[in-house]
């Protein structure tokens, strides 16, 4: 029977003193920790929590032997789904993927699942992880493009298959959003990316930096000339969206990925690194997804007073409920209900402030959510001397510029069906490179299904 | 790993570098780009491909020491490697996709400007080698500061040298020579290239302009990762936001926001100052 106890807490850096540095927020369950927290498990006959996992972790299972205290059988039964769980348990919205489907969310609190898929990586991380476990060669190569969460997990599916996996980078340190996008505050670089890189790298597979499909090779290069049999696309969503408004080319408005990418991949914080970045005394930041939070809590650690501006109410952020809890508990403002219609610039060129206009939420659009409208002559000016925009973003488009036969949307999103397969024959895609930008685990789910398309179409040949 | 196979000093402040890069060799075309990263901490800093040898695996870059990480580029000697050498970057120039027959006899004047005269090299190579004819005018600060001199006298029609003191060639500005070129001694130009300081191609399009010639500039925008993801490179071209990493870096130069360019460039000169003066040399403490 299920220990009714309330659900562990979790231990954390104390919010003064972590905004002022770029440790992890998170401390993580310690092995008597999770294990407590593993009997609240009720080991459902029909777990919901597998179903909401987008690769289908086998949940149940893994937490009745941290619950038994058999951490190494836990690290495979995961393993078996995922190739980078210590990232997962760290950075998945799981509380609208298996902790919002666990049984016990609906009368108290879910099964912490994500902080016990952190535990058991971490834990198996530093006793020696987990043996992979590979069929023979099969001689067949593949080629992955971009070595994100997508084709990182589409790469070990296929390396276990036995296939002869080369990953393609274009910049220079392999993980794509991991590294240049998601601070090192909320998933430490060396310690864990690095580290499940080098796990998914033991598979056998080979990465290749600074190659840029599209300029560097070409995916008919890859399939032409090269010797490989099918091509993954996991390139992502790398091409920021701006307002269009007036003012946004001022010195002082970025990309939130050029920020971030300053900061994370090129490590701007440190000091034994060159890079620049500009940070200010006062940061808006605007947006309000994950990408937005990162931002501000990034300007924040960097000593900017920092504000994020959001168009709709709380309740309609898009960021994780923990990422939002995480910035008010560390001194981020939030300004919601306001958009920004001009940013302000002083006599050099530089941003001085940003003209914002109050918002409500007016009727229900399409997507079911309020659309926020302008209060006609609600305009107010916030003053400061960095502004962060953080729209979202959308797929480059340098890569079906350059393959022949294959199709796109209007939007710039690789077509493809639900197993990966694009317009043209041999080459896959998925993850944000056809949804547009969304999440980790979507992407890995979708490279695992289209390494086992990809797997079908090379035996079928 | 990227092995500089070759290095040389053009003048007290350029260097020239060859450097092994076999999959970017084979790709690379005029009018692109590549980034290098000297080293583990070192920022991703975008240069002209000056040359490329398919053959060989190499490309050729000429780096003018301007700041912290362009000084630190040129202390590397050959034998010695880069962390990363990345591209190539950017959309090729417009003529390399142009019909043989269209390029053959066409009329090109390049105007290149200090360390811009290498990547103008590719492109007269290029031009001369499939017929078009070519004339180009380098302009410098000083006789000293002139590079690429014989490669280019080599690859063009008329080479004409225009320095600041009149130390060598004509006495003045690349856009006064330009204007004397059309003007005086009747030369008819279809195209007009200048590649060179953002404020030189400002005002080369403004003389292009006056003599109702088109023009294409070379943007060097403030860059890090040059494949489209961090948008510093934004630039208004014809009223509209392009990258000049993804789109660029040659755009018309009639349509370019030269002034909003120029401000945009010196985004991070307070930092970068900053950088210079505290820059601490890591040369010879295990890199």
């Amino acid at each position: 029977m299920a220990n009714k106890i309330p659900r562990v807490p979790v231990r954390e850096q104390d919010p003064k003193v972590r905004a002022t540095n770029f440790e992890e927020v998170c401390y993580g369950y310690n092995a008597e920790e999770a294990q407590l927290e593993a009997t609240r498990c009720l080991n459902c006959k029909n777990p919901r929590c597998v179903n909401a996992c987008p690769v289908s972790i086998k949940i149940p299972s893994f937490i009745s032997e941290v619950a038994a205290g058999n951490f190494t059988r836990a690290a495979e039964i995961i393993a078996e789904d995922s190739s980078l769980p210590a990232i997962c348990g760290r950075v998945c919205p799981q509380e609208t993927q298996c902790e919002g489907s666990c049984i016990l969310g609906i009368k108290g609190e879910a099964v912490a699942i994500g902080k016990l898929e952190r535990f058991v990586a971490d834990w198996s991380r530093e006793n020696g992880g987990v043996k992979p476990v590979t069929a023979p060669a099969n001689g067949h190569k593949v080629a992955v493009i971009g070595s994100g969460p997508a084709g990182l997990a589409c790469a070990s599916d296929l390396a276990k298959l036995g296939y002869d996996v080369t990953i393609f980078e274009a910049l220079h340190r392999p993980g794509g959003v991991l590294e240049y996008g998601i601070p090192e505050f909320r998933l430490p670089k060396d310690k864990v990316v690095a580290a499940e890189i080098n796990e998914v790298r033991a598979l056998g597979v080979k990465i290749e930096t600074n190659v840029i499909a599209g300029r560097t090779v070409t995916i008919d290069s890859l399939l032409d000339s090269e010797g490989f049999s099918a091509v993954f696309v996991g390139s992502g969503a790398g091409l920021p969206r701006f307002m269009n408004i007036p003012g946004e080319h001022f010195n002082g408005v970025f990309s939130a990925n050029e920020f971030l990418t300053r900061n994370n991949l090129m490590k701007a914080y440190r000091d034994d690194y060159d890079t620049p970045i500009h940070a200010g005394r006062k940061v808006v930041v605007v947006g309000g997804g994950n990408v937005a939070m990162d931002a501000a809590r990034t300007a924040l650690r960097l000593g900017a007073e920092t504000t994020i501006v959001y168009r709709r109410t709380e309740n309609e952020l898009p960021a994780r409920k923990e990422e939002v809890h995480h910035a008010k508990e560390e001194g981020i403002q939030f300004a919601m209900l306001t958009n920004p219609v001009e940013v302000l610039g002083d006599e050099n060129g530089w941003v001085r402030g940003v003209r914002c206009i109050r918002m409500e939420l007016g009727e229900p659009d399409e997507s079911g959510r309020r659309s926020p409208v302008e209060i006609p002559g609600s305009e107010f000016d916030i003053e400061t001397d960095t502004v962060i925009m953080s729209l979202g973003t959308s797929p480059n488009p340098l890569i079906a510029k350059t393959t022949t036969g294959l199709e796109t949307t209007r939007r710039g999103c690789i077509v493809a069906d639900e197993n990966g397969a694009t317009s043209r024959p041999g080459v896959f895609a998925g993850g944000d490179a056809v949804t547009g930008a969304a999440t980790v685990i979507l992407a890995m789910g979708a490279g695992r299904k289209a390494a086992a398309a990809i797997h079908e179409y090379i035996q079928n040949r | 790993m990227y092995r500089i196979v070759s290095k040389e000093m053009l003048t007290p402040t350029i260097c020239r570098m060859k450097v092994e890069a076999r999959r970017l060799a084979s790709a690379a075309l005029p009018g692109q780009f590549l980034i290098v990263r000297a080293d583990e901490q070192g920022e991703r800093i975008p240069l002209t491909i000056s040359d490329y040898d398919k053959d060989a695996g190499t490309v050729t870059i000429v780096t003018q020491k301007i700041g912290a990480s362009t000084s630190e580029i040129c202390s590397y000697d050959a034998g010695e490697s880069f962390a990363d050498v990345v591209g190539p970057l950017g959309v090729p120039s417009d003529f390399t996709e142009m019909p043989l027959e269209d390029i053959k006899g066409r009329r090109y004047v390049f105007i290149a400007g200090g360390v811009g005269t290498a990547p103008v090299y590719p492109q007269v190579k290029w031009l001369h080698e499939r017929g078009a004819a070519v004339d180009v005018i380098i302009g410098a600060k000083t006789k000293d500061l002139i590079i690429y001199k014989e490669e280019m006298q080599a690859v063009c029609d008329n080479l004409h040298i225009c320095t600041d003191d009149g130390s060598e060639g004509f006495k003045g500005l690349v856009t006064a020579l330009l204007e004397k070129l059309v003007t005086e001694d009747g030369k008819k130009y279809d195209q007009a290239v200048a590649i060179g300081p953002m404020i030189m191609m400002k005002f080369a399009t403004l003389t292009c302009k006056k003599l109702e010639l088109p023009v294409i500039v070379s943007l060097n925008t403030l860059m890090v990762d040059g494949t489209g993801m961090c948008g510093a490179c934004r630039v208004t071209v014809g009223g509209k936001v392009r990258f000049a990493c993804v789109e660029g870096p040659e755009f018309d130069g009639y349509l370019v926001d030269f002034d909003e360019a120029m401000r945009r460039q010196r985004m991070y000169n307070t930092e970068e100052r900053d950088a210079s003066e505290h820059h601490v040399c890591r040369i010879g403490r295990g890199r």
